[in-house]
C-alpha cells in the first residue's frame, strides 16, 4: 500500500479491456512520467465497475470523479488538467440531460443499486490480497473457523434465506445440510463458474474483480459441510478469470489462509482450478462433474443428486460463483441484515447483466423484488434512441420473454416463473420494437439445438423438430397447426428431458407464443413479418418518385437483379433478389423501402415451383 | 513432443482435458492430431475412442489443422441483437472464407462461438485470447488488418 496524492482506479473488467482500457493504463504511465509525477499517483487496475456501455471508465479519488468513454488521446488532458492543475475534465463526465455529473456516487446508474456480492468489484485491485483484507476480507472465515460449529454456519445461511444464484434458486442451506449430514470420508465443494447463459457475465466479473471473496465463500461452505477439497470449474473462454482465481489461491496459500490448520482451527482445505473446453451443458451440475472427471460433459439422471453421489461418487455441493460471493458478507453483516432485503421468498440482492437495446448495458446489483420497470428504465436508463420497449428475455435461452404488461412485476424467483420466464443466472436481454419475436425465438432455439449434448432424445430430436418448424414459419412455409405443434412439442420436451437444458429450452418459444401469438399468426397466415426482420417475409422496393436513377444500387447488387435507367428509374427483379440489403444501404436518397410480406411475384413463383414438383411426382 | 506435454501431468483420466488443451495451444496449427491422440491414449491408458469422444464433445477442440489466429465471433442472442450477423458477413468477405474455414495464407480461421460474457459491449469477438468489443464493420476490418500486418 502506498500513500499517494491521487488514486486512479481504471476498470479492467473484460468489457473495458475490450474497449481499450489496458492501452489507456499504459498511456497514463507514460504521461505521468513525462510530468514527473509518477510517484504521486497510484494507478489501480480494478475489476468491473458495472457500466460497460460507458467503457472504458475510471474513478479518481480523493474526489471520486467518474470519467467515461476515455480514449488514449484523453490521457494527456486528464493528467495536465486534473492531476496537475486540479481541474477535472468535465467533457469526460457523464451528461444527464443538462446536468454534468462529476462524482461516481451521483451517477444515476448506481443510485438504486445495493452491492453485496459486487461490493469490492471495481473498487479494489483484485490481484492484491492486502486490499481484500483491508475491506474486511477473511474476517468472516476467521470468525466461522474459530467461533462457530459447522451446524451453526449452516443455520446462519438458513436464516439469511440465501438461494442459489445460478438459476434454479434452490435454498443453499439444504444442499450444505445434506452433505454435512453425510458421513462419507471424502466430500467436495465445487464452484460452478461455467457461465454459459448468453447475456450473463456476473460470474466472470466477480471472479475477475474479487476472486478472494469467492474463495472465502467456498472455504466457509467447505467448513460447514466437512469438505477438504474444492474445485473451481471455469469456462475456458474466461482466461482472465482463471488467472485471477489461480492467483488468489496461491496468495491465500502463501500466507496460511488456506492449507493445513487454517487459523489454528484444525481446518484443512485445498482448492484447484479446472477448466472446460466449450460446452454450454457443462453448467448443469452432473455434466460439470463428469467434465472435471475428464469425460464428455453428459448429464446423468437425478437422483442420485450430487449431494449424495457427486464427484468421483462422493457427496458434492455445487454452488454458483455469485452464491459463494454472498457468503462472507452474510457472516460479517448478519443473516438478519441480508434477509431484510428482497421479498418474502427471495432474500438479498441479485446481480443482473443488462444487455441488448438498453442505454446502460452492464452489470448491476439490486435488491430482489425490484420491478422490471425500475431495473430497465431507472437503473438501465431506458431504451436507446426513440425506440419503444417491446420485450425482455430473462434467464437466457432457458428463460422466457416478458412484455410491457409485466413491467411492474417484481423480479424474484416465483413471480418470474409464474409468468413463464425465470431468474436464470440473471441475464436481462432488452429488446426494442424493431425485433421480430418469432425470429428471436428461432435464434434461441438454434442455440439450444447446437448446445444439446445429444444424450437424451427429447432434447436431441425434439428441439431440432421445433427449430425446423420455426424455420418453416420464418421462411414463409408455415402451416395452420404449427403453433399448436410447437406447444405440444415444447411441453413434452420440458417434461421428458434429462437435464435442465432440455427441460427449459422450449421456454423462449412457449413464452413468445403466449405473449406474441399474433406475430406467429401473421408469419403463418399472411406470410408477413411486420418488423421486416425475417428476410423471406419481407422485400425491398424502390420508390420511383424518389429514385434519381443514379444506378448505384444496380452496380452494388451482387446478383444483378436491379435494372433500369436514368429516365425509367430502377426496379428490383424480386424473384432473383437475395435480400442482401446492399441497395438499401447505398441509396444516396433513401428511395428504397423495406416492405413487410412476400412480394406477389415471389409468391407466384413459389406456387409455380410447388406445382411443378407436384406434377413431377405424378 | 506430445509425450513431453503429457509428462507434465499426472497420468490420471481427469487430466485429459488439460493435456488436450495444452497440445492444441502449443501446436502451431492449433489442433489435435491423430498421433497426439495415440500418445495421450498410451500415457493415460484410456482407449483412443474415449479421447475422440471427449475431443468431439467440446467445441474448442479441433481435429483439423487451423490457422495461426483463431477468430471466434460470438453468435449469442445479445450480440445478434446488436448486429453480429453484419460483422460475420464482413469477416467472411474480407477473409474470403466461410465459417470453420482457414484463409489460404494460413493466418486466420473463422469460427462462431457461444457467449463470451462481454455482452455489455456486444457485438464481440475473440481472437486467440484477446476480446474485441463494440464491433462495427469498419472496426472489425481494422482489427484484422492490424493482426495481418503484425504476422
Amino acid at each position: 500500500m502506498s500513500l499517494k496524492r491521487i488514486d486512479l482506479l481504471i476498470c479492467c473488467g473484460s468489457g473495458c479491456v475490450s474497449a481499450g482500457a489496458l492501452k489507456i493504463k499504459e498511456r497514463f504511465h507514460e504521461v505521468l512520467a513525462e510530468h514527473n509525477i509518477a510517484n504521486e499517483v497510484n494507478i489501480i487496475e480494478t475489476g468491473c465497475m458495472g457500466p460497460c456501455d460507458y467503457g472504458p471508465v475510471m474513478v479518481i479519488y480523493p474526489e471520486g470523479i467518474f470519467y467515461k468513454k476515455v480514449t488514449v488521446d484523453d490521457v494527456a488532458e486528464i493528467v495536465a488538467e486534473h492531476f496537475v492543475k486540479g481541474r477535472p475534465v468535465s467533457r469526460l463526465m457523464l451528461q444527464d440531460e443538462e446536468k454534468t455529473i462529476a462524482a461516481k456516487k451521483d451517477v444515476p446508474f448506481y443510485q438504486k443499486q445495493v452491492k453485496v456480492a459486487l461490493e469490492n468489484c471495481g473498487y479494489i485491485n483484485p490481484e492484491s490480497l492486502d486490499e481484500y483484507i483491508a475491506t474486511g476480507g477473511y474476517e468472516a472465515l476467521g470468525t466461522v473457523l474459530t467461533e462457530m460449529k459447522p451446524q451453526d454456519v449452516i443455520n446462519v445461511i438458513k436464516d439469511s434465506g440465501l438461494r442459489g444464484r445460478g438459476g434454479g434458486g434452490f435454498p443453499t442451506h439444504i444442499k450444505w445440510q445434506m452433505v454435512h449430514d453425510n458421513k462419507s470420508d471424502e466430500k467436495y465443494i465445487i464452484c460452478n463458474g461455467d457461465e454459459g447463459d448468453p447475456g450473463a457475465f456476473m460470474d466472470r466479473s466477480l471472479l475477475e474483480g474479487d476472486p478472494h471473496r469467492v474463495l472465502e465463500g467456498m472455504m466457509i461452505a467447505a467448513y460447514a459441510m466437512g469438505a477438504t477439497n474444492g474445485f473451481f470449474y471455469i469456462r475456458a473462454e474466461y482466461p482472465l478469470a482463471i488467472k485471477r482465481i489461480k492467483m488468489a489461491i496461491q496468495q491465500a496459500k502463501e500466507v496460511g489462509l488456506m492449507g493445513k490448520d487454517v487459523f489454528g482451527s484444525g481446518f484443512c482445505f485445498d482448492a484447484e482450478v479446472r477448466t472446460g473446453a466449450g460446452a454450454f451443458v457443462c453448467g448443469e451440475e452432473m455434466a460439470l462433474i463428469h467434465s472435471i472427471e475428464g469425460q464428455r460433459g453428459n448429464p446423468t439422471p437425478k437422483p442420485p443428486y450430487p449431494a449424495v453421489q457427486g464427484l468421483w461418487g462422493k457427496p458434492t455441493v455445487v454452488n454458483n460463483v455469485e452464491t459463494l460471493g454472498n457468503i462472507s458478507t452474510i457472516f460479517r453483516k448478519g443473516a438478519q441484515w441480508f434477509a431484510s432485503m428482497g421479498t418474502e421468498k427471495s432474500k438479498g440482492t441479485k446481480v443482473f447483466a443488462l444487455t441488448g437495446d438498453i442505454k446502460n448495458t452492464g452489470l448491476v446489483e439490486v435488491p430482489m423484488g425490484i420491478t422490471l420497470r425500475e431495473l430497465i428504465f431507472d437503473v438501465g436508463g431506458g431504451m436507446i434512441g426513440d425506440h419503444k420497449f417491446k420485450a425482455v428475455q430473462l434467464g437466457g435461452p432457458s428463460g422466457g420473454c416478458l412484455t410491457v404488461d409485466h413491467l411492474d412485476t417484481g423480479v424474484d424467483y416465483e413471480s418470474l416463473k409464474e409468468r413463464g420466464a425465470m431468474m436464470g443466472s440473471g441475464g436481462v436481454i432488452v429488446m426494442n420494437d424493431d425485433k421480430c419475436m418469432v425470429n428471436v425465438a428461432k435464434f434461441f432455439m438454434d442455440f439450444c439445438v447446437e448446445e444439446s449434448c445429444g444424450k437424451c432424445s427429447p432434447c436431441r430430436i425434439g428441439l431440432k423438430q421445433m427449430l425446423e418448424i420455426l424455420e418453416r414459419i420464418t421462411s414463409g412455409y408455415g402451416r395452420e397447426g404449427d403453433i399448436e405443434e410447437l406447444q405440444r412439442l415444447g411441453e413434452s420436451i420440458s417434461k421428458l428431458s434429462l437435464c435442465g437444458l432440455g427441460q427449459t429450452a422450449p421456454n423462449p418459444v412457449l413464452s413468445t407464443i403466449r405473449y406474441f401469438r399474433d406475430e406467429y399468426e401473421a408469419h403463418i397466415r399472411d406470410k408477413s413479418c411486420s418488423n421486416k426482420v425475417c428476410l423471406d417475409l419481407m422485400h425491398f422496393n424502390i420508390d420511383k418518385d424518389r429514385c434519381i436513377g443514379c444506378s448505384l444500387c444496380a452496380r452494388k447488387c451482387p446478383v444483378t437483379c436491379i435494372t433500369g435507367s436514368r429516365e425509367e428509374k430502377y426496379t428490383i427483379n424480386q424473384v432473383d433478389c437475395v435480400k442482401c440489403g446492399n441497395c438499401f444501404d447505398v441509396c444516396p436518397v433513401k428511395a428504397i423501402d423495406k416492405v413487410p410480406g412476400i412480394h406477389p411475384a415471389v409468391a407466384a413463383n413459389r406456387e409455380a415451383l410447388k406445382k411443378a414438383a407436384h406434377n413431377h411426382e405424378d | 513432443m506430445y509425450k513431453e506435454i503429457c509428462a507434465k501431468y499426472a497420468p490420471t483420466k481427469d487430466n485429459l482435458i488439460y493435456i488436450l488443451h495444452e497440445i492444441q495451444d502449443t501446436h502451431p496449427q492449433h489442433y489435435i492430431s491423430g498421433e497426439a491422440v495415440k500418445d495421450v491414449s498410451d500415457y493415460l491408458k484410456v482407449p483412443e475412442n474415449h479421447i475422440y469422444g471427449v475431443l468431439t464433445f467440446y467445441s474448442m477442440y479441433s481435429t483439423k489443422p487451423r490457422g495461426k489466429n483463431i477468430i471466434r465471433l460470438c453468435e449469442s442472442p445479445p450480440c445478434y441483437i446488436k448486429g453480429s450477423d453484419n460483422i460475420l458477413r464482413k469477416l467472411k468477405s474480407i477473409l474470403g472464407v466461410s465459417v470453420g474455414e482457414t484463409t489460404k495464407d494460413g493466418k486466420f480461421t473463422l469460427e462462431l462461438c457461444a457467449c463470451l460474457g462481454v455482452c455489455g459491449n456486444a457485438p464481440v469477438m475473440m481472437i486467440n485470447e484477446d476480446v474485441y468489443g463494440d464491433l462495427s464493420e469498419e472496426k472489425a476490418e481494422e482489427i484484422i488488418d492490424k493482426i495481418r500486418g503484425r504476422n
